[in-house]
């Protein structure tokens, strides 16, 4: 389960957030390039733009450069309530100003919290853009907060809580994943933060992590659609160049993980869990921790270990030997610090875990000790460029892209020579990376089982 | 294949819910292209980027299950690309990668669709796995071994899950004995007895032209889409011997349904009668839910429960408007001791709106927005291809993208208090999932 988990302002999100967050760890580029702008204004601000110009509608977003991980502990969840906040109100704005505005031009609106960044973003024709550019970067220092406006909000994310997690058995034993690999790192939090810790928020640690965090100076602006890089410029610096610098930022320093020696096990029984599953997580290095070449080869061997019915897991276990339902894996390498690497699989009736561990631990040491073929890391780097070119289709994809990238440490450059960079990959390369990272001692596995203990009790 | 149950354990839980309204375009031009067989497809020619994205429908979907099988359609769209023609399933799989077209079957209660993205260079090798799929369908018994496997999983969770068991609890009581009361998906006693004849049946009674719609969007030109439409969908019959659906109302309003779950917070769903598509009162009525509980960050159901006392995270409210039925349906979730609240909260707004409208100011804002918004629907292929096959369905012409906003600008005061008061006229039946406080069945009128 990947640790950039979003947590959207509202359950009505725009269609196809999955798609292009799961799209985040594949590519970007191949066919013909898109003539992206970049430039930072006077007071710091980093400014991207991503021409599209099929239709005349923008994608408007801006991303801070903080998230959950750079909370201070015990008051986690901070990062994802301050990002419902903003929502409240400015001095020359009032609460609900800004949305009925985005309603009355027919923009479509949202928020979303991760790890690395937050991010608010609004879709709208084209001829308004301007306006919320102003009342975007209105919002950016100018906040202000009453005890009224914040004590619906808090319910309101607890009940997000509940809804995410508490309800789901499968999200929570999610987060003891996630809690148990980073023994030291503050990506072992919940973004949605601890409950316990939620319910004590307030409005003083709202105000003073935004004074802290949010400045033009941490934070990108990325505006994708029917726009010039020449019409952003001139935009932005009527707008967003007009918001003073109000935070110096220091180095987005966390705690980092020690050696990692030990594997973990971790089991969560829930009455409600009538489909079993097994989830384990890898710490292995991001795009923007690993050495060259890494990240892209831990790409191109999640792929062959874990994307879709051809990948070794699901045909070996579900296909050939018949004992699970599901099978798969996933890499989640945007991330500022060492990030994780997925392997998941539910049993068929009758398969116990620890079977299904065995069988999914000897397709791993299978590919540690002999390797990938070529033949299959060329199939797997086709198929994620082929992305890439589908991903140019949405400028909401787009602006992601750049937006996460930005965030979390890496370059529009980066983003950009991604597809040259996969196509260096090699298997040898990919060898290398499983070897180095498949390792258990860096390893979370999750049970999720049925508690049927309880659910004697109950019946 | 099952392509809930592979990603979904991955990606966790990301929520997303689509934006309910199709909403006008601009620049895109609509073509009406005729295949030298006869076959018709709406296309937007769209060169600039080098893919192309076509989605199609059938009419007859779940309803076209036997009566005492549902889920046979739902596992036909699962089974659709696990082999067909000389492919196994492992060899189809693996062209679909090799030429990283992306190919999705799936199944409502009144339609199976399916939509293909692909490669402009690999425009006939995908095609043609999308013909193999359709003509030539294997069933072998070990996919659909897999797939019964795969689903029966999902029918497990299911059984625990507050939402699904809300869902299906609605469903069943509002359509007692009508195919929409069946679930779409099947049932644990259901689908281990469908056999692959079940499956060879409903793809032959069901995949036929007369009932085809078909939208394309993307790099490609009326001549080259012309031969693909033949190429794909020519061979197959031109009609099929379908089971007739009756019109149905939407039964047991008043009606309360709560179920026991240990889960702390309950999941609410809520549905009444709606309006037909066709009827001239549903543009109305559309603008009406929109100020009432529609997607934005303004309507009343959001404010009242969300904004004003935090009682949930999500709460919304949409018309759904079938071919035999049409609902106004309403959800939220929020914890047991809020339930009751919350509830009743929606329910007085639900009766404000039909009994004295909306107000002028909000009547305006609402049009102001599903003008403007409607162009947000034509920035991807997808999206656009998806708007094209529904205004098919729905019989809305090909020029309606065109007319969509004069027909939001011309909604008068009257016409949405009309329409408001035929929402949910009989009252809402209400499901609840978890332990509610304070908050039991209760039958209609009670």
């Amino acid at each position: 389960m990947p640790i950039n988990l979003t947590f959207s302002r509202s359950a009505r999100a725009v269609a196809g957030w999955a798609i292009a967050t799961a799209l985040f760890a594949t590519a970007v580029g191949a066919a013909p390039k898109p003539d992206i702008g970049h430039f930072t204004l006077a007071n710091g601000l980093e400014v991207v733009v991503v021409p599209d110009r099929r239709a005349p509608v923008v994608t408007h977003m801006v991303w801070y450069k903080v998230g959950a991980a750079d909370e201070t502990p015990g008051k986690s969840g901070l990062a994802h309530f301050l990002e419902h906040l903003l929502f409240k109100g400015t001095a020359l704005h009032p609460m609900g100003e800004f949305s009925k505005t985005v309603a009355f031009v027919g923009g479509q609106e949202n928020a979303f919290t991760t790890q690395d960044y937050t991010g608010y973003f609004q879709r709208v024709s084209r001829e308004h853009l301007k306006t919320l550019m102003e009342f975007e970067s209105d919002r950016m220092t100018g906040l202000e907060l009453t005890d009224a406006a914040v004590a619906p909000e808090l319910k309101v994310v607890l009940e997000e809580q509940n809804q995410r997690v508490a309800n789901n058995p499968r999200a929570r034993l999610s987060e003891q994943i996630d809690a148990a690999l980073y023994l030291n790192h503050p990506y072992g939090r919940p973004v949605i933060g601890w409950r316990n810790e939620i319910e004590k928020l307030n409005r003083e640690d709202a105000l003073a992590f935004y004074k802290r965090f949010y400045t033009p100076n941490n934070a990108v602006l990325v505006v994708a659609g029917d726009v010039t890089t020449e019409d952003i410029r001139t935009l932005a610096e009527a707008t967003y160049g007009k918001v003073p610098k109000v935070a110096e930022i220091s180095p987005r320093l966390r705690p980092q993980e020690p050696a990692q020696v030990a594997p973990r096990h971790v089991t969560l029984a829930d009455a409600q869990v009538q489909q079993p599953s097994l989830h384990r997580a890898y710490l292995v290095p991001s795009s923007t921790t690993a050495k060259p070449g890494e990240s892209e080869a831990l790409e191109v061997l999640s792929f062959i270990l874990g994307h879709g019915t051809t990948s070794r897991l699901y045909r070996t276990l579900v296909v050939e030997r018949e004992i699970a339902v599901g099978a798969g894996g996933w890499y989640n390498g945007t991330a500022l610090d060492a990030t994780q690497f997925g392997v998941y699989g539910s049993p068929k009736p009758g398969v116990t875990l620890p079977k299904l561990e065995d069988a999914i631990d000897a397709v791993i040491d299978e590919v540690v000790a002999n390797g990938v073929t070529p033949d299959e890391v060329d199939r797997a780097k086709a198929r994620l460029i082929a992305d890439a070119i589908y991903a140019q289709d949405s400028q909401s994809t787009m602006a992601r892209w750049y937006g996460a990238a930005l965030t979390t440490g890496s370059t529009v450059e980066a983003v950009q020579t991604w597809p040259d960079r996969l196509r260096a990959v090699t298997a040898d390369a990919v060898n290398a990376a499983a070897k180095a990272w498949l390792d258990k001692r860096r390893s979370v596995t999750g049970h999720l089982i049925k508690d049927s203990q309880k659910e004697e009790k109950r019946t | 294949m099952i392509q809930r149950l592979r990603f979904l354990i991955a990606i966790a839980a990301l929520l997303i819910a689509a934006a309910a309204a199709p909403q006008p375009a601009g620049a895109t031009t609509v073509q009406r292209v005729v295949s030298p067989g006869g076959i018709e497809a709406w296309l937007v020619q769209e060169p600039s980027l080098p893919l192309v994205a076509l989605n199609f429908a059938f009419v007859g979907g779940a309803t076209q299950d036997p009566t005492d099988k549902p889920g046979v359609g739902y596992m036909v769209s699962s089974l659709l690309d696990d082999g067909a023609g000389e492919l196994d399933a492992k060899a189809f799989q693996r062209k679909l990668e090799d030429n990283a077209v992306e190919l999705r079957f799936s199944v409502t209660q009144d339609y199976f669709t399916g939509s293909i993205r692909l490669l402009k260079d690999r425009l006939e090798p995908s095609f043609d796995l999308l013909r193999l799929a359709l003509n030539e369908p294997r069933f072998d018994a070990d996919a659909i071994g897999r797939v019964r496997e795969q689903i029966l999983a999902g029918l497990r969770r299911e059984t625990t899950d507050p939402g699904s068991i809300a869902n299906r609890a609605w469903w069943r009581t509002a359509f007692p004995g009508h195919p929409y009361g069946r679930p779409t998906g099947g049932t644990q006693t259901s689908i281990p007895t469908v056999t692959a004849d079940d499956l060879r049946t409903f793809a032959k009674q069901v995949f036929t032209r007369d009932t085809l719609k078909i939208a394309a969007v993307g790099d490609i030109d009326p001549v080259t889409l012309g031969q693909t439409l033949d190429r794909v969908f020519g061979s197959l019959p031109a009609t099929g011997t379908r089971v007739a659906v009756s019109d149905a109302p939407v039964r047991d309003g008043g009606r309360r349904i709560v179920v026991q779950l240990n889960v702390p917070q309950a999941v609410v769903r809520m549905g009444g009668a709606g309006i037909m598509r066709k009827d001239p009162d549903f543009i109305p009525a559309f603008v009406v839910n929109h100020i009432l509980g529609g997607g934005s960050f303004t309507s009343r159901l959001y404010d009242e429960v969300r904004e004003k006392r935090g009682l949930a995270y999500g709460v919304y409210s949409y018309l759904l408007p079938m071919r035999h039925a049409a609902m106004f349906m309403a959800q939220t979730q929020t914890q047991a001791n809020s339930t009751k609240e919350a509830l009743e909260l929606i329910e007085a707004q639900v009766d404000r709106m039909a009994n004295e409208g909306p107000t002028e100011d909000e009547l305006a804002k609402a049009k102001a927005y599903l003008k403007g918004s409607y162009a947000l629907n034509f920035d991807t292929s997808t999206k656009i291809a998806s708007i094209l096959l529904q205004n098919q369905l729905d019989n809305l012409g090909i020029d309606y993208i065109d007319k969509r906003n004069g027909l939001i600008d011309a909604v008068t005061i009257e016409d949405a208090r009309r329409a408001a008061k035929r929402l949910a006229q009989g009252g809402m039946l209400v499901t609840v999932v978890g332990q509610p406080k304070d908050l039991s069945s209760k039958e209609p009128g009670g």
